[in-house]
């Protein structure tokens, strides 16, 4: 039984990376058509930014803020330098963005190295808690906190702010909404920032949660956040949300209870075959 | 026919002649090799070069010719580089017949995942070849029953003695050339060919197919699975080629990587990708070995440290060519063209 809620609350922290990643992903696709294959990049940007700080004796909280406020300014100046200059061109954008995906890393491991380092978990969320006779380490609770409180966040911005409207209205009909004379082009920066914070958010964490940053762990976590994303439906968050948590528990148990590695194949051997039954994914929003 | 008419018309040809030749030329070429050219060092660099320029122009058959654009690649190429190795060296079988073997797996492998994965249009679809290949990458890396040989990879055994050690390169090479050559004419003569009108139809506008009364899936499929061919039989060349299988092979930066090529090149034209592959394999060797030497150790941290990464300055390349230079390579003898007749016309 312990090990069971182990590998659930394991499963649901994985699954709130995935979800950090992949709401970002999935509203900037909704609304722009662009597939950010730059979305490991800042991830890894804002979990190196996260380590820095947090190396450099700022306290963890301090430290996952500067993470994630460089992260997003580094998704601004993506949208602004790299992505404006190409709306015409949706294909050519994700070319770009593939270029920063490859360019990121590389520079990233030019400074600090190609190997692993530690990250410093602060001693408060480095032990464990009793739950159900399980001992479950602390982190995953930030983990799952921090992908709710996105999730809210999100929700609230969508459905109660008039930026939300602009941004919901854009991922149904952006041709609609700019007849209408509003100018989506904001709309397209303010996604990336969220989208960049939430995936520097996520870097940041997955320093907590592995314990350690790298320069790889961006474009890997990326692969499980596009399989979520086509999985929940794109441009949708809730279905996102819904999709992160079976992955990350399908994963999570099958890796155990099966040889390690499997869980991440079953992942996508269920993503083929949801796409079979439904080729539009869970939420039945058309690619 | 006047000489300048004969050699816009045949030199594809004499290219061909002089690239066969280049094994018994002792010509240095200071800067873009390290030794003369027929020296085994160039010649494997320049095999490989061909071997990926090949990749490439089957990989643009997806992406420039029928507008799919696949992040699964990579999966193809190393089902034919694995599956001949395994047969190799687990089994012990003849060579000529687990090439064969080989080639067939990345054929029934192509013909299967795509027939899952054209389900998906656009994005979806790039997004599902992503994660198929990543599965594969997974079972290789995590090395099931050791059969793999997980990180380092799978040394070839039982290989034919006329095809292994350093002085039997120019074999390498030829065979390498050979597959260039297999896989521009199968694109060129796919590409006119019925299918490749409806293929170019699919690419501009998918829909107006449909309304015309044919189905795309089946002729997509007909690209995904040729493409897929001719990547596994990229794979057997470069498994004779490195004597082995490397699990970077299978990776999504493999891929991009050959995404990387076609886009450099000239996605759509006929040599675009060759020459995106040929320059990208050989600028990735020249900066690595560059970033090894004395010149770059040399320079203050500002321009050492992303000077020492070949992927971040071919990641800086790949975005400048996007912007600068939408046609790729091939594409620029013409924009110069048409930038002349504009000049002129102004004067």
């Amino acid at each position: 039984m312990s090990t069971v809620v182990l590998l659930g609350v394991t499963g649901l922290g994985l699954g709130a990376l995935y979800f950090l990643v992949a709401s970002g992903l999935s509203l900037i696709f909704g609304l722009m058509d662009v597939l950010n294959f730059a979305h490991g990049a800042l991830l890894s940007v804002g979990a190196y930014a996260t380590w820095w700080a947090a190396s450099h004796s700022f306290g963890f909280p301090l430290a996952l803020l500067f993470g994630t406020a460089v992260g997003t300014l580094a998704a601004v100046a993506l949208e602004l330098g790299l992505i404006r200059p190409l709306y015409r061109r949706p294909r050519e954008q994700v070319l770009a963005t593939v270029g920063v995906g490859l360019a990121v890393p590389a520079l990233l491991s030019a400074i600090w190295g190609a190997d692993a380092r530690t990250f410093p978990v602060p001693g408060v969320l480095a032990g464990t808690f009793t739950l159900v006779g399980a001992s479950v380490p602390v982190n995953r609770l930030v983990l799952v906190g921090a992908a709710l409180v996105v999730l809210l966040a999100l929700r609230l911005f969508l459905g109660r702010t008039r930026h939300g409207l602009v941004v919901r209205a854009g991922v149904e009909d952006r041709a609609m909404v700019t007849a209408l004379g509003i100018d989506v082009r904001k709309a397209f920066t303010l996604v990336f920032a969220i989208g960049g914070a939430a995936a520097a958010l996520a870097g940041g964490l997955a320093g907590l949660y592995f314990g350690s940053v790298d320069p790889t762990q961006g474009s890997s976590l990326l692969i499980f956040g596009f399989v979520v994303v086509v999985m929940g439906g794109l441009g949708s968050v809730g279905g996102a949300a819904v999709a992160c948590v079976v992955v990350g528990l399908v994963q999570q148990f099958a890796n155990y209870y099966s040889t390690a590695g499997l869980g991440d194949l079953s992942v996508v051997v269920m993503l083929a075959a949801l796409l079979l039954v439904r080729p539009s994914g869970l939420t039945g929003r058309l690619a | 026919m006047n000489v300048p008419a004969l050699l816009r018309r045949w030199w594809p040809a004499l290219v061909l002649v002089v690239l066969v030749l280049l094994p018994y030329s002792a010509l240095p070429l200071p800067g873009l090799l390290d030794g003369p050219v027929g020296s085994p060092g160039s010649l494997q660099l320049l095999a490989l070069c061909l071997v990926f320029g090949g990749l490439a122009t089957g990989y643009d058959l997806l992406l420039g010719r029928t507008g799919l654009l696949s992040f699964g690649h990579a999966l193809y190429f190393a089902a034919g580089t694995y599956a001949t190795g395994l047969l190799l060296t687990r089994a012990g079988m003849d060579f000529w017949l687990a090439a064969a073997l080989g080639l067939l797996a990345g054929v029934a492998l192509s013909a299967l995942l795509g027939s899952v994965s054209l389900r998906m249009t656009g994005i979806g679809f790039a997004m599902v070849t992503l994660a198929f290949a990543q599965a594969g990458s997974i079972l290789v890396q995590r090395d099931p029953g050791g059969v793999t040989g997980g990180e380092e990879g799978l040394a070839a055994t039982g290989l034919p003695t006329s095809l292994v050690g350093i002085q039997h390169t120019a074999n390498l090479y030829w065979i390498a050339l050979a597959y260039l050559v297999v896989t521009l004419a199968a694109v060129q003569w796919a590409v006119r060919s019925p299918i490749g009108r409806v293929w170019e139809g699919i690419r501009e506008n998918e829909r107006r197919v449909e309304v015309l009364g044919l189905r795309p899936y089946g002729f997509k499929l007909v690209a995904f699975v040729l493409a897929g061919t001719l990547a596994a039989l990229g794979g057997v060349v470069y498994l004779l080629l490195t004597g082995g299988a490397t699990p970077q092979t299978t990776t999504s930066d493999f891929t991009l990587s050959l995404l990387v090529m076609v886009v450099l090149g000239g996605s759509g034209t006929r040599f675009g990708p060759l020459v995106g592959g040929v320059l990208y394999t050989w600028a990735e060797h020249r900066l690595a070995s560059l970033a090894g030497s004395g010149t770059i150790a040399g320079l203050p941290s500002v321009l050492r440290v992303p000077l020492s990464q070949p992927l971040f300055l071919l990641g800086a390349l790949f975005v400048i060519t996007v912007y600068a230079l939408p046609g790729g390579v091939a594409g620029l003898p013409a924009r110069l063209r048409t930038r002349a007749v504009s000049r002129g016309a102004q004067a």
